[in-house]
């Protein structure tokens, strides 16, 4: 790109300047964007780092959520000791508060990562093609941004009706058992549940290998592998989460 | 085979074996010009010409009845220069994994309606018709796609010993023919496949470890300042690259952008 001196002799035709102005044009038809503030690969692992945490998490719920299974007791004693773990060292609900402050800052890191490489994208082709033909992509790559909003929107109706109640027939002041009861009882709310869940099992799928990928630990001999290890993480946590629910809509736990 | 050759000695008895297609081609005058989908019908095409030669076959009789022919850009003809580059049917460089100049017309069928599109990013602005301006690839190379080397008398041969897996792996990367593909295939239009067979080709030799932290650094910055999009790991790209190049290059990328961040390296502005 060659340098533009601006010519302001239009402008100010009354001043004379004692040196010649040398003005070389670009090309007018390059449209500049903004340029980028931050790397779109730091973007990315930003992204791959934040869904990890999330991952794990997620692994932690899952074998949380099982308990249902030994009965209401066991269910709401380890939803107590959640509230209660480190005590007395950590006094409260301090490590549960830990976990959900870096959980919600993993959330909106993934997020920001997100929305800002989806503007990106959007500002890189304004004008699509008029057939296009996916040959390599599949269902999870191509639902990872909007499927990923129809997850937000689950979590925020998830914490309104299981933790914080207030969408929940059982309300606050109940047992986590008793309101998860209340909740998969209904079969829209089990529905709603089980499309977000299916859902993530596929933003997994494609996020896992995703996140090998950006954080640059793939390769040609690996590639199966961690395909592999994205499909079956992906698929034991769909069908993990979905357990619970569907026992208690058809009355296997109760 | 044996039709072609008789209808090209002009028999007027045998009977036309060529194909008969329906073009939809992309019309833009200028850069800054609307532009829009044109249809023409196209008679007795051998299948055996490439998908250019039919353009070009196509352009003869746009001039014949006095029409503007229809612009694309093509150099070599044999399929490592990469200037050839449209969208066939949706798919970059067309329905097989090489360039348009090595398509050939029996990749289709008799009837077929074609529809032909030239690459679109914002980085790569149309120039007229289906050529578009590639420049933007020329700026990412600038930025860090070489190494420094004294000139002078050629090396001694094998005097830097290159492991041969290396070698190989380099010179797979090497084969990018920087035609744009990638970026056309990718939702994203990100020309991230592209980056990354130059950091890869580079990188894995001895020669090109100097600038290693920087190159990577610089050449990310660069491709973000162009306006291509970030990379998803979907894949549209090693899928539409006509050489293949394969998706292992991205993770070889970010590896080596991450290391440089984490080593101090900072891109130029």
């Amino acid at each position: 790109m060659s340098r533009v001196t601006p010519c302001w002799l239009g402008g100010n035709a009354g001043v004379v300047l004692p040196w010649r102005i040398v003005v070389t044009v670009t090309h007018a038809q390059r449209r500049t964007p903004k340029v980028a503030k931050t790397n779109s690969v730091f973007k990315k692992a930003v992204m791959a780092v934040s869904g990890i945490i999330l991952v794990l998490y997620l692994i932690a719920h899952m074998i949380g959520n099982l308990k249902a299974f030994s009965g209401a007791e066991s269910f709401n004693s380890y939803s107590g000791w959640i509230r209660t773990v480190g005590n007395p060292a950590l006094p409260g609900a301090t490590a549960l508060w830990i976990i959900r402050i870096v959980l919600l800052v993993a959330v909106v890191a993934h997020i920001w990562a997100a929305v800002s490489l989806w503007r990106q994208a959007k500002r890189a082709r304004p004008q699509g093609y008029v057939t296009k033909k996916a040959v390599a992509q599949s269902y999870a790559s191509r639902t990872m941004r909007w499927g990923g909003v129809i997850i937000l929107a689950f979590i925020v109706f998830h914490i309104l009706d299981l933790t914080l109640g207030t969408v929940n027939a059982e309300g606050f002041d109940s047992e986590p058992f008793d309101r998860m009861l209340a909740s998969f009882q209904n079969p829209v709310v089990t529905i709603f549940y089980a499309i977000a869940v299916i859902l993530l099992g596929m933003h997994l799928r494609h996020g896992i290998w995703s996140a090998t990928q950006t954080l640059g630990q793939s390769n040609r001999r690996r590639e199966k592998t961690v395909s592999a290890f994205a499909v079956v993480l992906a698929t034991v946590l769909t069908i993990g989460f979905l357990l619970t629910p569907f026992a208690i809509l058809f009355g296997l736990i109760d | 085979m044996t039709a072609s050759m008789q209808s090209s000695v002009g028999n007027p008895g045998a009977e036309k074996r060529g194909m008969n297609l329906t073009l939809r081609i992309w019309r833009q005058q200028g850069p800054t010009a609307k532009g829009k989908m044109v249809t023409y019908k196209i008679t007795d095409i051998s299948p055996d010409m490439s998908f250019l030669e039919m353009l070009d076959v196509l352009n003869e009789q746009l001039i014949l009845q006095g029409d503007d022919p229809v612009a694309f850009d093509h150099d070599c003809r044999e399929g490592i220069c990469g200037m050839c580059g449209v969208m066939i049917n949706g798919q970059a460089h067309g329905p097989q994994q090489t360039t348009t100049c090595q398509l050939h017309m029996r990749s289709f069928a008799d009837g077929d309606t074609i529809d032909v599109e030239p690459w679109r990013a914002t980085a790569f602005p149309v120039i007229k018709d289906l050529a578009v301006d590639r420049r933007a690839f020329d700026r990412i190379i600038q930025a860090g796609g070489y190494i420094s080397v004294p000139t002078g008398t050629a090396p001694d041969a094998h005097a830097t010993p290159v492991p041969k897996a290396d070698s190989d792996a380099a010179f797979d990367a090497a084969t990018c023919i920087g035609c744009g593909a990638c970026v056309a295939a990718c939702p994203n239009a990100s020309s991230m496949l592209f980056t990354a067979a130059k950091v890869t080709h580079l990188g894995l030799f001895p020669q090109g470890q100097p600038e290693r932290n920087d190159r990577v650094v610089n050449m990310v910055a660069q491709q973000d300042r162009e306006g291509f999009g970030g990379c998803t790991n979907i894949g549209e790209c090693s899928a539409a690259c006509p050489k293949g190049i394969s998706m292992e290059t991205i993770s070889r990328l970010n590896h080596d952008l991450l290391g440089a961040l984490r080593a101090g390296a900072r891109p130029k502005s």
